[in-house]
């Protein structure tokens, strides 16, 4: 990428996506139901419902069955893949990749690039940005970025409602009639703001309640979007969709109303109703379901957001692969209406709040 | 599950890697050393199809230690596209709503830990398919 002046990332080259999947799991747990466990107020609560990971799944897993949907709309075989990035902040291991497990169990093994990235909720974004650098600099030429969690939830805590398991990966490749949407630019605003942290050894995080809105979210995803547009040149009215991050469905539509984008143009991308917060799957989900819907010619902002804290703004142009290659795997939607719901003690048992 | 095992069959674990005999054609999985059909010993990698239905199951109640988390879960016999049948757990089903004919795909999933600290295996398992 070559960074001119203002901070804007352009790459030299024009990168494209090649292909895109997600996966969330298949189980929720309704907000009333862990509202009801509490002795909560009913009315106020943040979601619906959200996706909770099952007993055998974890960050890798749902990495893993998102790449492969991803490599089955891209049409390439994964031995092709020559970077695997992993952006998450729920590593099984706290020492040893992910990046490892999901490259060696897609068969990208062992000429590939493979490392993980953490910066909560926007390890993902940081992903898209590295691997768009590689295509563009030509040292590879498919490069797979994965933004996946399972976040974690103090039991009572505010974020119960919400922290949510999802993910998605895509493919990045020179620009070509195959991609499906291209590059036109990416700019990061990044401060050291403590709204969210979870210390070493810490099972569950802390975060800072109210502090988390104003001066953590809006600022770092107000300035990233005014600063990739003001950059390339472009308008809110330029844009025929906005995905943000989506810590909850209140804050993308805020967000919106800052920028001057109309609200229709956001709400495709939201989906934290149904499946909860999915921390570093939240940018990825919110912009695969807009791809499962978008029209040839259409621009896309995507901005993410992650605590401690920064957000990435990225635009793209839908082109006209999408079309055929949007069918060649499962829409965002199949996984929200694919969901078996569960009671708070099996999320318990689920999510290893018991212990034996 | 011993570290070195885990590894060595991390391909047929992962990507449902077997083997088939040169002579006579036998697919085998896991991957064998030497065709019992025909006694060859070539043989050569082969990748099953990650795509079957479930021909037969059975709903496992009483678990081995660790795997209460699971119970009650399901163990089946897959059919590949292929014909090739495979031995596997079957994820993301309740028992009420599993049924012969089904039609799965293989994931990768979690076993339980067996040791605290311990190494985290993961293994095939097949799951409705997604429409
Ligand atoms: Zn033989």
């Amino acid at each position: 990428m070559v960074s001119v002046e203002g901070g804007v990332l352009r790459p030299s080259d024009d990168v494209g996506i090649a292909g895109y999947g997600v996966y969330i799991p298949i189980y929720r747990i309704k907000a009333l139901e862990i509202a009801r466990v509490w002795g909560k107020f009913y009315d106020h609560l943040p979601v619906e419902e959200k996706a909770v990971a099952g007993p055998d799944e974890d960050a890798v897993t749902i990495a893993i069955e998102a790449a492969r949907y991803a490599i089955r709309r891209a049409g390439i075989r994964p031995e092709e893949i020559e970077a695997v990035y992993v952006g998450t902040e729920s590593k099984p291991y706290a020492v040893k990749p992910c990046s490892t497990i999901v490259a060696e169990a897609l068969g990208a093994t062992p000429n590939v690039l493979a490392a993980d990235y953490e910066f909560a909720c926007k390890a993902g974004t940081e992903a898209f940005q590295t691997s768009i650098g590689l295509v563009a600099s030509n040292m590879v030429r498919y490069a797979m970025a994965i933004g996946v969690d399972t976040a974690q939830s103090r039991p009572a805590d505010a974020l119960e409602y919400t922290a949510a398991a999802g993910g998605g990966a895509f493919i990045f490749t020179r620009r070509n009639c195959e991609t499906i949407a291209y590059i036109e630019g990416s700019y990061s605003f990044v401060t050291d703001t403590p709204d969210f942290w979870r210390r070493d050894g810490d099972m569950y995080p802390s975060h800072m309640g109210r502090f988390t809105g104003e001066p953590a979210y809006f600022r770092h995803t107000t300035m990233a979007a005014k600063g990739l547009m003001s950059e390339l040149g472009l308008r809110p009215s330029d844009f025929s969709y906005a995905v943000f991050h989506q810590p909850n469905p209140k804050f993308p539509l805020k967000l919106a109303q800052y920028l001057g984008i109309p609200l229709d143009k956001v709400k495709p991308s939201i989906v934290c109703s149904s499946i909860g917060n999915t921390y570093s799957g939240s940018s990825m989900i919110g912009l695969a379901s807009v791809l499962d819907i978008a029209k040839p010619g259409d621009r896309i902002l995507l901005v993410s957001y992650g605590s401690g804290a920064g957000s990435d703004a990225f635009s793209f142009v839908v082109q006209d692969a999408i079309e055929e290659k949007r069918n060649r795997a499962p829409k965002v939607s199949s996984f929200i209406y694919r969901k078996k719901e569960i009671d708070y003690s099996l999320y318990a048992k689920f999510r290893r709040k018991i212990f034996m | 599950m011993a570290t070195s095992a885990y590894w060595r069959t991390r391909f047929q674990r992962y990507r449902l890697i077997g083997n088939r005999c040169k002579e006579c054609g036998k697919v085998f999985f896991p991957p064998r050393f030497v065709c019992p059909a025909c006694g060859s010993v070539k043989l050569e990698e082969y990748k099953l199809p990650e795509r079957g239905k479930l021909v037969e199951y059975t709903v496992v109640y009483t678990a081995p230690k660790g795997y209460e988390v699971m119970t009650p879960y399901v163990i089946g016999i897959v059919e590949l596209e292929d014909g090739v049948r495979v031995l596997a757990q079957i994820t993301d089903v309740d028992v009420e709503d599993v049924k012969e004919g089904m039609e799965v795909e293989a994931s990768i999933r979690r076993l339980p830990e067996q040791l605290e600290g311990g190494m985290i295996c993961y293994t095939y398992k097949f799951r409705p398919v997604i429409k």
